[in-house]
């Protein structure tokens, strides 16, 4: 009763410093080429959906999103104006959670409205919603380290509850100041799927979910371009987005509660010729 | 525009709330009665900082609630207002019982919890920046990443109740608590779950009163939602729990609707395009037309826009007989934990027969309409509504809208 699925993986992106896109990342994953020199890449994203001076301001888990969520959407070539969208992060916005209290411990009264509605968690959904122009429903949600699976759960649930497709996109950012003594995420990753409940002609993986009680240990990543990212918290995606890089079938396990494992079978999907 | 398909009720087979009006369900109602309003003048401060202007709702007892020594990590207690909060509410109206018989029916394995909030335990982190250790980070006792991260209260509910279903946090700002009604309807409809505890929790801190405080949002007196010397938003907190099940009977879900407004992160979208969505896809899976709606609690912040919109919204959506109450004059704004707090407010008014009024407001604005001033509920009144409404609006342009009904309605 706790198995969800067949859903078709339509779209796909990858952003990190060292991986700055699915063309750079599926190579790295399938182990055929090493990441890119950390000299060569930008710090950021730079998601050409936000202007230059929105670029500027917004903080990184917003960038990280955008990028790989208009990633996703192209690689669909889904209608990003009409997709219900999934938003998974473990901590959200970090470098603001940290400036935020800083200014709350020294000068309260100094606090920037703009800062405090950036520390919303949903300010990544907001900000796609916006730039989207998408009304469907947003969600923006946490499970700590099981992040990762619950938000893949909730978009799959989201688009068989409707019978419509959705875009599910996780990433974390890196910790700072005192908030790095208790928060190990470090590095910037995202990624995202359009995932849809009818075989479409870009879908090109057939995806079924099970939640497992009692589970055996999560499946690890295996390419060293993914291992080097392994201290975002976020990282957990790593072994989905390496077999989705791959030919073949793939059986994986992810953690999604602390006695909950959510497993994943990933079958190649032809597209039926037009 | 497609509207989603009918969907099958689910029932609310226990509630439990702590609130500004007080510890229980029966508080609340006792308040919506009478229109007494919980709101007091903000007396809390941090750092050097006086304390705001403005009124607040406090749950009462939330300083100095110990918790049982069995629950604690390593690291120390599980520190916090708002995990006192969320424990209260576990305690409340027998809710813990509930939930204990509903792990024996399904297994631990097979009830599920969806927790909204809006800032969760950030004012733990806040208070080691306020005295951090010699290294420069956290102090010992809070010094524990379980303590400090968003996911932090729904982590605590399992602890304190041993659920081991699916857990998520849904964080979408005021209508996180609202959504957690829809998630917890799809894990039920698709078999994830046989049972699963919706719900929220926003304890006050230094981040919303000076977050709300920065964007000019806080009125310096009790809030008066859709009156026309409306100035602004009363902050309070409060937790509220829901289990969901399928099937029929007491109080049932019977639809819900999420939408973006698409327009800005602070400022509600001019026409009310979210929203109206969100009310009709929520009425579209109620398999309802709004001429059946008896009840509505108004997400009704008492902020200027945010009214006008709502205003607007419920002339155009709902026919004169829809009885509308704004509900945050007695209860304050709980952020996060609104979307429960209203839910448990139409609860409450569907079970005891009764629509309560809008506490603060003397009159409705006159620019907000005629229509609109016909429909909204100024005194509490007996009543027999059989389907309510509430509604969440919130920070990202993140619309809920949620549909309930008598069991025995007709």
């Amino acid at each position: 009763m706790s198995a969800l699925g067949p859903l078709y993986v339509d779209g796909v992106a990858l952003w990190a410093p060292s991986l700055p896109g699915w063309d750079v990342a599926a190579p790295a994953l399938r182990g055929q080429a090493a990441a890119a020199p950390a000299a060569s890449v930008p710090h950021r994203p730079a998601p050409a959906l936000l202007a230059a001076n929105e670029r500027r301001r917004a903080p990184d888990g917003v960038l990280l999103a955008l990028e790989v969520a208009a990633a996703a959407v192209a690689d669909a070539g889904a209608d990003a104006a009409t997709l219900p969208s999934v938003f998974a992060s473990a901590h959200g916005e970090l470098a603001v959670t940290d400036a935020m209290c800083r200014t709350l411990a020294d000068h309260p009264l100094l606090l920037s409205p703009t800062r405090f509605h950036h520390s919303v968690h949903n300010a990544a959904s907001g900000y796609w919603a916006i730039a989207a122009g998408c009304h469907a429903a947003s969600t923006a949600l946490a499970a700590g380290p099981y992040s990762v699976a619950q938000g893949l759960l909730e978009a799959a649930a989201v688009a068989l509850a409707d019978d419509a497709p959705v875009l599910w996109v996780a990433g974390d950012s890196e910790a700072c100041g005192p908030l790095a003594s208790v928060n190990a995420s470090r590095g910037l990753l995202a990624a995202a799927l359009v995932l849809s409940p009818r075989p479409g002609p870009r879908s090109c993986w057939a995806l079924a979910l099970a939640l497992v009680p009692d589970p055996a240990p999560p499946t690890a990543a295996a390419s060293p371009a993914a291992r080097a990212l392994q201290a975002n918290a976020s990282a957990p995606l790593l072994p989905l987005f390496e077999a989705l890089a791959g030919a073949g079938r793939a059986d994986l396990q992810l953690a999604a509660g602390p006695q909950l494992g959510l497993a994943l079978s990933l079958r190649p999907h032809v597209p039926a010729r037009a | 525009m497609k509207r989603p398909a009918v969907i099958a009720p689910v029932t609310l087979r226990a509630c439990a709330l702590v609130s500004a009006a007080g510890h229980g369900l029966d508080a609340l109602a006792q308040a919506l009665r009478t229109s007494r309003s919980a709101l007091r003048p903000n007396d809390l401060s941090f750092g050097d900082a006086p304390a705001l202007a403005g009124w607040i709702g406090a749950v009462p007892g939330a300083d100095g609630v110990a918790l049982p020594a069995a629950l604690a990590l390593p690291a120390g207690p599980w520190p916090g207002r708002a995990v006192a909060l969320a424990w209260l509410g576990l305690q409340a109206d027998g809710f813990a019982g509930a939930l204990q018989d509903a792990i024996t029916r399904h297994g631990a394995h097979r009830v599920g919890l969806v927790l909204g909030t809006s800032a969760s335990t950030i004012a733990v982190s806040e208070a080691a920046y306020r005295a951090p250790a010699a290294d420069g980070g956290f102090p010992p006792p809070l010094r524990e990443p379980r303590f400090n991260t968003l996911h932090a209260l729904a982590d605590f509910v399992q602890v304190a109740t041993g659920l081991q279903g699916p857990c998520l946090t849904v964080s979408t700002a005021c209508s996180s608590s609202a959504k957690a009604f829809a998630t917890g309807e799809r894990w039920l409809r698709l078999g994830l779950a046989d049972a699963v505890v919706v719900g929220g929790v926003d304890a006050l801190g230094a981040s919303l009163l000076h977050g709300f405080h920065a964007l000019g949002l806080v009125s310096p007196e009790p809030c008066r939602p859709f009156d026309a010397t409306r100035r602004g938003i009363s902050l309070s907190e409060a937790a509220g729990y829901a289990l969901l099940e399928r099937g029929r009977g007491g109080i049932e879900l019977l639809g819900w609707g999420e939408s973006n407004d698409a327009h800005h992160m602070s400022s509600p979208h001019p026409q009310g395009l979210g929203a109206e969505q969100a009310l009709a896809d929520a009425l579209a899976r109620a398999g309802l037309a709004a001429e059946a709606v008896d009840h509505v609690n108004l997400h009704g912040t008492a902020s200027a826009r945010n009214d006008e919109v709502e205003a607007a919204l419920v002339a155009r959506a709902y026919p004169a007989h829809t009885r509308c109450s704004a509900t945050k004059g007695l209860t304050g704004h709980t952020m996060g934990a609104a979307g429960i707090v209203e839910a448990l407010a139409c609860v409450v008014a569907l079970r005891e027969g009764f629509v309560p009024g809008s506490a603060g407001t003397a009159a409705a604005d006159p620019a907000l309409g005629e229509a609109f001033g016909e429909r909204l509920q100024l005194a509490p009144a007996a009543a027999d509504p059989r389907i309510a409404v509430s509604h969440s609006f919130g920070f990202g342009g993140n619309n809920a809208v949620l549909v309930f009904g008598r069991g025995d309605r007709v």
